[in-house]
């Protein structure tokens, strides 16, 4: 068992020509990932190493089956690409792509919910289930088949910490990066519930930052849901007070988007917070 | 993007919202005319992209050109600190100066988006004024939020709601609905990530006037706002960040003295923390981003080396869509290109991290695996530097 994706997760690459997706599609295949098309508009027909290209990705899901996929698309047409692909029938949508204009993302999100289309990202760094598949860019090497879940806005500080797990023999049953933009398709709380239920996962790291108040949210939501182990690191202790502009943010976030404040609320819900990334592996200890 | 409040009301005007007249002012000798066009009745302001520029003295009634001239000369060229500012404040290059209104009543309005529910959101109070945030707090009723579905879009339900807001005479109900509807199709069609009005008036001829504009333009979506991206002013002390980001990288200045260059948001704060942990302060907080231009690497040890105070500089680079030897291939063309007289601990791991590794180690650099014992090498170096 895994959350999300597992090695029966059939997917195609949106953006499979690019320098990115062609680079990344061979290093899934190297993983295991079962890759059984490309999309890139226009190039229907070549091919990418093995990998069929299709124009549309309703021609590749046709031919492939597939149930799931991960975009390499600039932001100018991202969301375009996610709706594309919400349309075809795709059910997981893994989108890499930083920087896409959120009014953009206000609708793909909301289309993605109003078609139970599982949609991890956008900016983030995908998803893996490790020994079974890989829908992302992350380093392959650091993860190691086990039963922790991990859930991260960061996409290198998310390897930062799996390195720390593995390192100290505690492997992964799915590691998720839901990415850093404030429109997001999955959030925390998502992956929680999914975590408690998944027998396989035995604890839950969860990373967050500054901004948002979604590690709110979750924190919350363990107190109230979880019976695994939650252990939480949040980024940006030190990050400078950000600039702002007129009332209208304070007047709708309130307060709580720093970091101390989040760590804070953890600590006020019976959550384990790590002071450094890298000693996320020792709390554990002791637990299972 | 921020826009200048007279930038904002010029896209305003340009739209159908009612705002005062006014005219710009770059140089004293300007505000005669203007003033007598006003009939020697003004309202001068301070143009600076930061808030609370009232309580601070940059906004004021001006009732004789005397008047009115002494405040350009206490105002133009120098820095206005607000609240919002730095203890730097922000340097003011230009006034608005504007007409009177005789006001009635005075609104806060605001459109932005609302992460939580994913929708955009629109704020609105009948006691607009520089008390808001406290309103907010100590009365949260006499604040309507109202959140708008993107597929549905504004309807008449959501006007109602925030005029039944305002107490108002149901014969503004009018006017208020066109007003709306305009600001809404202008958030939407400038890709603005915010709009805000505080306060907007009610003037003695029953009119809705914009006194004040706050709006705020998407970054990611300048592409397909040119003629907004075209009169962007960055103020100077944002001006090394948006260049910097024009480079593709993140980049704030700190007080530190122990350079950062990271990939990725996330780990870039969580290394500035760990620095911090170890009893050393960060100079910079520095992205490279998630590509792999060896260019940039370039430029952000440019950025890193300006600083006068660097003791040491960290390099922590965890490859993930980014690649290892492309960093280090920067790394080596920078090194050409860079005089550092400053120890470099340098971290090095995931994608092709070893073609990257023996990059770096023709080079005759140390690279580490593990972050903890980057960290600890680079509190030793740091301590022997003597900078």
């Amino acid at each position: 068992m895994s959350i999300f994706v597992n090695k029966n997760s059939k997917v195609i690459v949106q953006g499979i020509t690019g320098r990115d997706g062609s680079f990344h599609t061979k290093k899934m295949l190297e993983y295991g990932t079962n890759i059984v098309g490309g999309v890139t508009p226009f190039k229907g027909g070549q091919k990418v190493g093995d990998v069929p290209v299709f124009s549309t990705v309703s021609d590749a899901v046709k031919k492939t089956k597939a149930d799931t996929s991960i975009l390499y698309i600039p932001p100018k047409f991202a969301a375009d690409a996610i709706m594309e692909a919400i349309d075809a029938g795709i059910k997981t949508v893994v989108t890499i792509t930083e920087g896409i204009p959120f009014q953009d993302m206000i609708t793909a999100v909301n289309y993605a919910k109003k078609n139970s289309v599982r949609l991890i990202g956008p900016n983030c760094p995908g998803i893996i289930t490790p020994g079974e598949t890989k829908i992302g860019i992350m380093p392959a090497k650091i993860f190691k088949k086990g039963k922790i879940g991990v859930i991260s806005r960061s996409g290198t500080l998310t390897y930062e910490v799996v390195y720390n797990l593995t390192t100290n023999g505690l492997g992964q049953s799915t590691a998720i990066g839901i990415g850093g933009d404030p429109f997001i398709g999955t959030k925390f709380i998502d992956c929680l519930e999914e975590f408690e239920n998944d027998e396989d996962t035995e604890g839950v790291v969860l990373i967050g930052e500054i901004g948002g108040n979604d590690e709110q949210v979750a924190a919350e939501y363990i107190e109230k849901n979880m019976s695994k182990p939650v252990v939480a690191f949040i980024a940006g202790k030190t990050a400078p007070k950000g600039k702002r502009m007129g009332h209208a943010g304070a007047i709708i976030s309130g307060s709580g988007n720093t970091a101390s404040e989040k760590i804070e609320k953890f600590k006020s819900c019976g959550v384990d917070v790590a002071e450094l990334p890298i000693d996320i592996a020792d709390i554990f200890k002791g637990k299972f | 993007m921020k826009l200048m409040e007279y930038q904002a009301k010029k896209v305003f005007a340009e739209n159908g919202i009612e705002t005062p007249e006014g005219f710009l002012i770059e140089k004293k000798e300007d505000l005669e005319e203007s003033f007598k066009k006003l009939n020697e009745k003004a309202v001068l302001k301070a143009q600076v992209l930061a808030g609370g520029r009232g309580k601070a003295g940059g906004v004021k009634l001006v009732n004789s050109l005397q008047e009115a001239e002494e405040m350009a000369e206490n105002l133009l060229g120098n820095r206005l600190v607000t609240h919002q500012t730095d203890s730097n404040g922000e340097k003011v290059n230009s006034l608005l100066m504007e007409e009177q209104i005789d006001i009635n009543k005075e609104i806060y309005f605001s459109i932005l988006n609302d992460r939580e529910k994913q929708k955009n959101i629109f704020i609105i109070s009948a006691e607009g004024g520089t008390e808001i945030e406290e309103l907010a707090k100590n009365n949260p009723q006499a604040i309507k939020k109202i959140r708008v579905d993107q597929d549905v879009g504004l309807k008449e339900y959501h006007v109602r709601q925030m005029f039944l807001q305002l107490e108002m005479d149901k014969k503004y109900y009018s006017s208020f609905f066109k007003l709306i509807s305009k600001l809404y199709n202008l958030y939407l069609a400038k890709d603005a990530s915010l709009i805000e009005i505080n306060p907007l008036v009610v003037t003695g001829e029953n009119e809705f006037i914009a006194l004040d504009a706050k709006v705020k333009i998407d970054d990611n979506a300048l592409f397909r706002q040119k003629e907004l991206e075209e009169i962007r002013i960055i103020p100077d002390d944002e001006k090394d960040e948006v260049e910097a980001k024009e480079k593709g990288l993140s980049f704030v200045e700190l007080d530190g003295d122990v350079g950062c260059m990271v990939n990725g948001a996330g780990l870039a704060m969580a290394t500035m923390d760990i620095i911090k942990h170890y009893d050393m302060e960060p100079a910079n907080f520095l992205d490279i981003g998630g590509s792999s231009d060896p260019q940039k690497v370039i430029n952000a040890l440019e950025y890193i080396t300006q600083n006068e105070n660097l003791r040491a500089i960290f390099i922590n680079v965890f490859g993930g869509i980014t690649r290892c030897d492309d960093v280090a291939n920067g790394f080596k063309k920078a090194l050409e290109k860079i005089d550092v007289n400053v120890p470099i601990v340098i971290r090095l791991t995931g994608t092709n991290e070893k073609e990257g590794k023996e990059i770096l180690k023709k080079l005759g650099h140390d690279v580490f695996t593990d972050l903890k014992e980057a960290v600890l090498k680079l509190k030793q170096v740091y301590s022997k530097s003597d900078k």
